[in-house]
């Protein structure tokens, strides 16, 4: 009997909780450590990303308005849902380069990254929001709330991991989010939109592009209803190009350098400031009298 | 009784004007849920039979009938708890990584998601609750509180920033009868995250929910011996206060009994919080939307038969708006529907035990003979079980007891104000401090209101609402320390 013939799984992009190919019809090759074909990529276009858009901002309405305990059971679902396809992802990883080890510790720095983040749902208002001792008799508060739609250009390595890291605090926080996944290794990344679909994320809440970076950055940059953009896996010399452009509808511009720290460095990769890093401070002002 | 019998018989029934819908039994299933004939005490994360051999019966306060048995335990069985408590805490508990600690309890909460239905058919089975409040209050929120603090586990450095903490130790935690699963929960979901190991005493008339969270344990391999949970009565908690292995007591019950013990512990080193008992008053201004205002007050009241330490029983109404207030209260409680707790339509189940009952109509007895006029929904009851219609007074005066002390049943008092100024001083004056309500139209009101009322927990325009990230505690004598967010986990740490 002649071996099974495998099944080839067709890498798209994710978009408003759907699976589209490129609108463009291009690809682009993705290949393993020895040049082998890993797979045809779907080379996002710039009416991927501006379809992208509209679906976060569409999705921004309801996943900002869900409670922050719901919010956070789904990311926690995002970590079952992680956790039963760790084999799928680290298999992934391998092919794109990783050595064994290192591609199941990654995969189980993601799972507990978004337990992590999980937990920050219902927590970090409670560091950044304050009650406001204004000398006068008012009731003064602060709240943070949700920037709005988040573009996060993924850093090359780790692929996976890295690209969580700048989502899920993105996402923990109220945004909706546009990301372009790593350019050379998208493969765990487009897996990961599967896991979003089955985790009761809903559609436009995270949206997954793969391509050229050099192509899609400037136009995410400049796009006017992107409120926000992680610039983490901008090429460096491009940097200060995207800050210049993203002033035109005065975008904040974040971004984390991980030289010297460590993806996986649970104290300093993660934490309540990278939530905060997308939110805005609302201050409320009441009366005080009978 | 067969005084008051007659008395309540004389009060009027409802104005024509209510409508009383008829319904339809609809029964929540209980054969989807084992209760056992016997329980033993779980320490060291295996069941085992007491020391004492003995057991005593916990009933279904709606039938009287036996539902099961519980293991009395005494001083060796206290020893035998916290001596496994104290070797988890130190060769497991205060090992192993924060976010694994944070992933057991995560697991915990899922378990009682995934086990909802059946946790809250016990619930109210061995508690009398209406099924409706056991389903969805109960249980969402005992699951909630675990998600809650999961969270904190791995997070404590920010909750206390520019300190190290570390856990108090072995805590010894005593809880209520009235919301047996969700106050176990409250205790133990901040305990676990901060890293310290407990030995539970739940009420001895509500055991049976603790022993399927010990069961949810197991299954969620919490190590052994971090949570242990010793069942009885007032001497297995007074041994469990008094042990000398116990770092860090926490009780929920009554001012009387936390009195006792804040006073057994004085010259010790444990930690201590209190949640304990209430005289909450519920303020309707003028201007209140008095439809609301009267759901308000029924829920403050009402809901969970009273056994609410927060419960809003004494009714403060602005004398422009005394007469409608009271009219639709009168027609409001002949609306709710008292009966079987496992039916989904019942509003008000049964009183927790017999004991309780006889409390709540002893006091009531004092109300009629102090000269409040007493109102009783006509509501037919059962004719076995433990139950006390929906009842209110007028025309109390503050120094009535039905005023001043804490009946934990479904009775309200009404008293009566004219300025805002007239209503904080009566609603001041009492001992307790847990929880106050406002119902005003007016925003400056509510937070004037909120500033000088002397409670804890400030519900405006709504009542009895709770969550995991909102403090909730005393102030005066309804004790000290907050339980439910960032505040709640300060008792379970040590801060250096």
């Amino acid at each position: 009997m002649s071996p099974r013939l495998a099944v080839r799984k067709t890498y798209k992009l994710y978009i408003n909780g759907e699976f589209p190919r490129t609108e463009s019809g291009r690809y682009y090759t993705v290949t393993g450590k020895g040049g082998e074909l890993l797979a045809n990529a779907s080379r996002g276009s710039r009416k991927d990303l501006r379809n992208a858009v509209v679906a976060a901002r569409k999705a921004l309405g309801g996943w900002g308005a869900k409670t922050a305990y719901n919010r956070g059971q789904i990311l926690y679902r995002i970590a079952e849902v992680c956790e039963s396809r760790a084999a799928e992802l680290v298999d992934e990883l391998r092919r794109q380069g990783s050595p064994a080890a290192d591609a199941r510790r990654e995969v189980e720095a993601v799972i507990d990254r978004w337990v992590y983040y999980a937990g920050w749902s219902d927590k970090y208002t409670q560091l950044f929001g304050s009650v406001n001792p204004v000398a006068g008799p008012y009731y003064n508060f602060t709240v943070p709330e949700p920037t709005g739609v988040v573009g996060v250009v993924a850093p090359e390595e780790p692929a996976l991991l890295g690209l969580v890291s700048r989502i899920a605090p993105a996402i923990v926080g109220g945004n909706t989010v546009v990301a372009l996944t790593s350019e050379k290794q998208p493969l765990a990344a487009i897996t990961l939109g599967e896991v979003f679909e089955t985790s009761d994320v809903p559609a436009g809440v995270v949206n997954l592009l793969s391509g050229i970076k050099s192509e899609l950055v400037p136009w995410m940059a400049a796009h006017m209803d992107v409120n926000a953009i992680d610039t983490t896996g901008v090429d460096t010399q491009a940097i200060a190009t995207v800050q210049k452009t993203a002033a035109e509808n005065v975008k904040r511009v974040v971004h984390f350098d991980a030289a010297g720290i460590g993806w996986d460095d649970t104290r300093r990769s993660q934490g309540p400031y990278a939530i905060f890093d997308f939110q805005e401070s609302k201050t409320v002002w009441h009366p005080i009298g009978m | 009784m067969t005084e008051l019998e007659t008395r309540e018989r004389l009060t009027p029934g409802p104005a024509s004007s209510a409508v009383v819908w008829e319904y339809a039994p609809s029964l929540e299933s209980t054969d989807h849920v084992k209760v056992a004939s016997r329980y033993n005490l779980f320490i060291g994360g295996k069941f085992v039979e007491p020391h004492s051999k003995k057991w005593f019966p916990s009933l279904n306060p709606a039938t009287e009938e036996q539902l099961s048995e519980i293991a009395e335990a005494d001083k060796q069985d206290v020893d035998k708890a916290v001596a496994a408590a104290r070797q988890a805490y130190d060769k497991v508990w205060r090992r192993i990584s924060a976010s694994d600690r944070a992933k057991y309890i995560y697991r915990i909460a899922r378990l009682i998601q995934e086990k909802a239905r059946a946790l809250a058919v016990v619930e109210t089975l061995d508690g009398g609750k209406p099924i409706k409040e056991s389903r969805d209050i109960d249980i969402p929120l005992a699951a909630a509180h675990f998600f809650y603090y999961a969270g904190w586990a791995d997070k404590l450095e920010y909750a206390f920033p520019n300190r190290n903490v570390a856990p108090v130790g072995v805590a010894g935690q005593i809880i209520p009868w009235n919301f047996p699963l969700l106050m176990a929960a409250w205790k133990l979901a901040p305990a676990l995250a901060a890293g310290n190991t407990i030995v539970l005493k739940p009420a001895e008339t509500t055991s049976v929910s603790a022993m399927f969270l010990a069961e949810i344990l197991q299954e969620a391999d919490l190590p052994p011996g971090v949570v242990n949970i010793i069942t009885g009565a007032g001497a297995t908690g007074a041994a469990l206060v008094s042990h000398d292995g116990v770092d860090k007591v926490a009780f929920t019950g009554s001012t009387d009994v936390g009195k006792r013990i804040q006073r057994s512990l004085a010259g010790t080193k444990k930690k201590l919080t209190l949640e304990l008992g209430g005289k909450a008053p519920n303020i309707v201004f003028e201007d209140a939307p008095l439809d609301q205002a009267v759901e308000g007050i029924i829920n403050g009241i009402y809901f969970n038969q009273g056994h609410v330490c927060c419960a809003g029983s004494r009714l403060f109404v602005q004398e422009s708006v005394v007469e409608p207030v009271i009219r639709k209260l009168r027609e409001r409680i002949q609306t709710l529907r008292v009966g079987n707790p496992l039916d989904k339509n019942t509003d008000v189940g049964a009183i927790n035990s017999k004991a309780q009952l006889e409390k709540i109509r002893e006091l009531v007895e004092s109300g009629v003979d102090e000269g409040a006029e007493i109102f009783q929904s006509s509501c037919a009851l059962p004719q076995r079980g433990y139950w006390f219609a929906p009842t209110f007074f007028t025309g109390v005066s503050q120094s009535y007891r039905i005023a001043q002390e804490e009946i934990f049943g479904p009775v309200l008092s009404v008293l009566t104000f004219r300025t805002p100024e007239e209503a904080l001083e009566k609603a001041n004056n009492t001992p307790y401090g847990l929880s106050a309500g406002v119902w005003t139209e007016k925003g400056s009101r509510i937070l004037k209101m909120a500033q000088q009322l002397k409670a804890g927990v400030i519900w405006a325009n709504t009542y009895n609402k709770f969550d995991p990230t909102s403090p909730f505690g005393g102030y005066k004598e309804s004790g000290f320390g907050r339980e439910g967010g960032l505040h709640g986990l300060a008792p379970y740490v040590v801060l250096s």
